[in-house]
């Protein structure tokens, strides 16, 4: 494309440092949640690796105890939370809006700082002792270990607050900053799923990030709130830990949902079924979260009352799941359905998130939570939801909106080798997990019985398919970057506002205002099977 | 780009307007809109205090009526009575900089900076009382001869929440001084003055957590 975008317009490390500019906000979390990504895969082929045998294999207990922690910590707090909503989110939400930037650009870069400081604080713990405490931090276990755990509680106060500038900045942009004629019910379904998002991040945050800092005057001034030799209570730290951090798996996969709301109308040039269902679905998804914390906490003596109250709030979820999972694939019905990258990962989605949403119910339910409780089950289930859930719909995402980030197009035939591998290799991690988990297999343990181990083997080598699959797409997604052919202003089709300027857009986004006056999935009407005769006759 | 001829003519007009926003009357609510949701997440940042502080005062009833009284209620009243009228000089500060008067503006806000100064100054004295007789949190605390048990926790939730709260005056008395600094240069006007507003905002906050914080506090019986 011609003339200057926001990757040229200017040159320098500073003018990207104190860019105020949302799409570079969104490429340097990109970037950096790549990064965080990364080590965090690494350290989960560290315990795959450790896993293969029922003994020791390459690491020693305490340093096991380690790895599964950070890994946890860094792939929750620092890739799937900030991934969708601050990189991509970011990226396309103004431009989706047809707005020039979000609402506070200034607080949009400190939240990107904030992100910066939170990550050194918990990648220093790695030098400083390392905190074996697993990424959920019980009391009393965490006010009584060593370690790092101080350091790592702070770098998640920090990291709270990069997540509610975000949503701040969001809600504020939704309201404000929408082009003139888009009304609610013209927006994306990703604004929707965002705007869902930034409900949860600004009510829920808070309270984790007080939760934190409790523990952490806990273990500096002993204030004794959670310790019960001073009269506190522990278990009041599972319920402040869970009220936010339920609500939080939300934050998760909302983002991962609104993605498939875009992907799979345009892939099969249909508008999309039951638009306001899927809206408002994913606005009650957030309402119903923050009622269900309770059933993380099944086995740790709540009254049976509150268990099965919260047990059936729990199943109340599955509805507005299962609105949106039917809707996409009322959505495919009769489309013209094009298995390009983007769309290949969104019903790798729907297969996955299926799997992973109906174990779910499994764990809701009480009498089967006792047995599945702390196994390779649960570990599986949210494997399924957080990895074949978010994680691929980001993959569905930066496919869908790389050309447009970078104005490159990358290689479809290596895209469908690299999906293929990640479908192959992610389900023979996990669904093994399953298996052992009903049997018995404890999460978090080191060493196992003996007749567990084809199974961890099975896991195992299945993690070494992922982990090439995604090697793979990392290859061509940077080769990309250096190669041609750059990408047209709209490769895919899409009818919403980012694809109607160039790619990469300009650095205030569209050359003229919009003006919107359709729905975002107006897609020209497909012929009839009447009319393809006719043409080809 | 946007024709800069219209940009600067905007900029004339509205010296304070960014580059994104159409109009100042868009911008002010989007700022609004934004400090509403920041006092909305202040809110649920206390209410895990108080959710802690209603738990452990029902596991401990007998020691938060007794911790209540090492308290000075008098002086807890007086703070009271400080933050109540500094969230009317604020308010007065707000509708000056509306009504463009810039010198009643100045002063109100060094009315609300000094009454601030005044609250953190008794919380100091109190501070100071309880660190001398060993009133402390939890693991510290070391005064001797209560007649029940537990009392440090009712010091662990008193030092946290009005510790807490004392930081969310510090933060208000130097976002104040930042407006003193605007309003001396001029800054604001009846077309601009948002900051001060959602500055104002944030001010009611802290003045109403400390009228909740009152009576948990001093006022047990």
């Amino acid at each position: 494309m011609t003339g200057a975008n926001y990757l040229t317009e200017t040159r320098g490390l500073r003018s990207w440092l104190f860019t105020l500019d949302h799409k570079r906000i969104g490429v340097m979390y990109l970037w950096s949640t790549l990064l965080a990504f990364f080590l965090g895969g690494v350290l989960a082929m560290l315990i795959r690796l450790e896993l293969i045998t029922p003994q020791k294999t390459l690491m020693d207990a305490d340093t096991y105890n380690k790895v599964f922690t950070l890994h946890g910590a860094v792939m929750i707090f620092l890739f799937i939370i900030p991934s969708i909503p601050a990189a991509l989110g970011n990226f396309v939400l103004p431009l989706l809006l047809g707005a020039k930037d979000v609402a506070f650009p200034r607080l949009n870069l400190a939240s990107y700082y904030l992100y910066v400081a939170g990550a050194i604080m918990a990648l220093a713990s790695l030098v400083t002792g390392g905190i074996d405490t697993g990424w959920t931090f019980y009391t009393p276990y965490s006010t009584s270990t060593g370690g790092a755990v101080n350091l790592v509680t702070l770098a998640v106060f920090v990291l709270g607050f990069s997540s509610i500038f975000t949503g701040i900045n969001f809600i504020a942009t939704t309201h404000k900053l929408r082009a003139p004629g888009m009304n609610w019910f013209r927006m994306p379904l990703f604004v929707w799923g965002m705007y869902a998002t930034a409900i949860i991040q600004i009510l829920a945050t808070p309270v984790l990030g007080i939760t934190v800092l409790l523990l952490f005057l806990e273990r500096v001034f002993g204030v004794g709130i959670f310790d019960p030799k001073l009269g506190g209570d522990p278990v009041l730290f599972q319920h402040f830990f869970w009220f936010y951090s339920h609500p939080a798996v939300y934050i998760m996969i909302l983002p991962g949902m609104a993605i498939i709301s875009e992907v799979i109308p345009v892939f099969s040039q249909r508008p999309i079924f039951g638009y306001r269902a899927i809206a408002f679905s994913s606005v009650a998804i957030a309402g119903v979260s923050f009622l269900v914390w309770g059933h993380h906490m099944f086995v740790s003596g709540q009254s049976v009352l509150a268990s099965a109250i919260f047990s059936f709030l729990t199943f109340l979820v599955a509805i507005p799941s299962a609105v949106k999972v039917f809707n996409w694939v009322a959505t495919m019905y009769k489309g013209s359905i094009r298995l390009q990258a983007p769309m290949i990962y969104a019903i790798t989605f729907l297969l996955l998130f299926a799997i992973g949403g109906l174990t779910g119910l499994f764990l809701g339910s009480l009498a089967t939570d006792v047995h599945l409780h702390d196994t390779y089950f649960v570990v599986a289930h949210f494997h399924y939801v957080m990895m074949g859930g978010t994680f691929i719909a980001f993959l569905a995402g930066l496919h869908y909106w790389w050309p447009k980030m970078f104005g490159r197009m990358y290689s479809e035939t290596a895209a469908r080798v690299a999906a293929a591998l990640v479908f192959i290799g992610f389900n023979a991690t996990f669904l093994s997990q399953f298996v052992l988990g009903s049997r018995g297999m404890p999460r978090r343990y080191y060493n196992y019985l003996p007749e567990f181990q084809a199974l961890h083997v099975l896991s195992t080598v299945g993690s070494w398919v992922l982990a090439l699959g995604l090697l793979i797409v990392a290859g061509y997604l940077l080769a990309s970057l250096r190669r041609k052919p750059e990408a047209p202003p709209n490769p895919w089709g899409g009818m919403t506002l980012e694809w109607q300027t160039t790619s990469p857009p300009p650095t205030h986004n569209f050359l003229e205002q919009p003006v919107v006056d359709r729905g975002p999935y107006d897609f020209p009407p497909l012929e009839t099977e009447e009319e393809t005769v006719a043409r080809s006759a | 780009m946007s024709t800069p001829q219209a940009t600067a003519e905007s900029q004339a007009h509205a010296p304070f307007l960014q580059h994104h926003f159409h109009e100042p009357v868009q911008q002010a609510e989007a700022a609004k809109i934004g400090m509403w949701l920041f006092l909305v997440t202040e809110i649920l940042l206390f209410g895990g205090l108080f959710t802690g502080y209603g738990i452990l005062r029902m596991l401990h009833p007998d020691a938060f009526h007794h911790g209540h009284t090492y308290l000075d209620r008098w002086l807890g009243a007086l703070n009271t009575v400080v933050l109540l009228v500094s969230s009317f000089t604020m308010a007065m500060a707000v509708h000056s900089a509306r009504t463009g008067e810039r010198k009643r503006l100045v002063r109100f806000l060094l009315a609300t900076l000094a009454l601030a100064a005044v609250f953190l100054g008794v919380k100091y004295v109190e501070y100071s009382h309880k660190f001398h007789e060993g009133l402390l949190p939890g693991r510290f605390y070391s005064h001797k001869g209560d007649p029940v048990p537990g009392v440090h926790m009712f010091f662990s939730l008193y030092f946290v929440m009005t510790g807490l709260h004392g930081l969310h005056v510090v933060a208000g008395m130097v976002t104040i001084g930042w407006l003193l600094r605007r309003a001396l240069r001029g800054h604001f006007s009846p077309a601009y003055y948002n900051p001060v507003e959602i500055a104002g905002l944030y001010w009611h906050l802290v003045d109403m957590i400390w009228i909740y914080l009152f009576p948990l506090l001093y006022l047990i019986s």
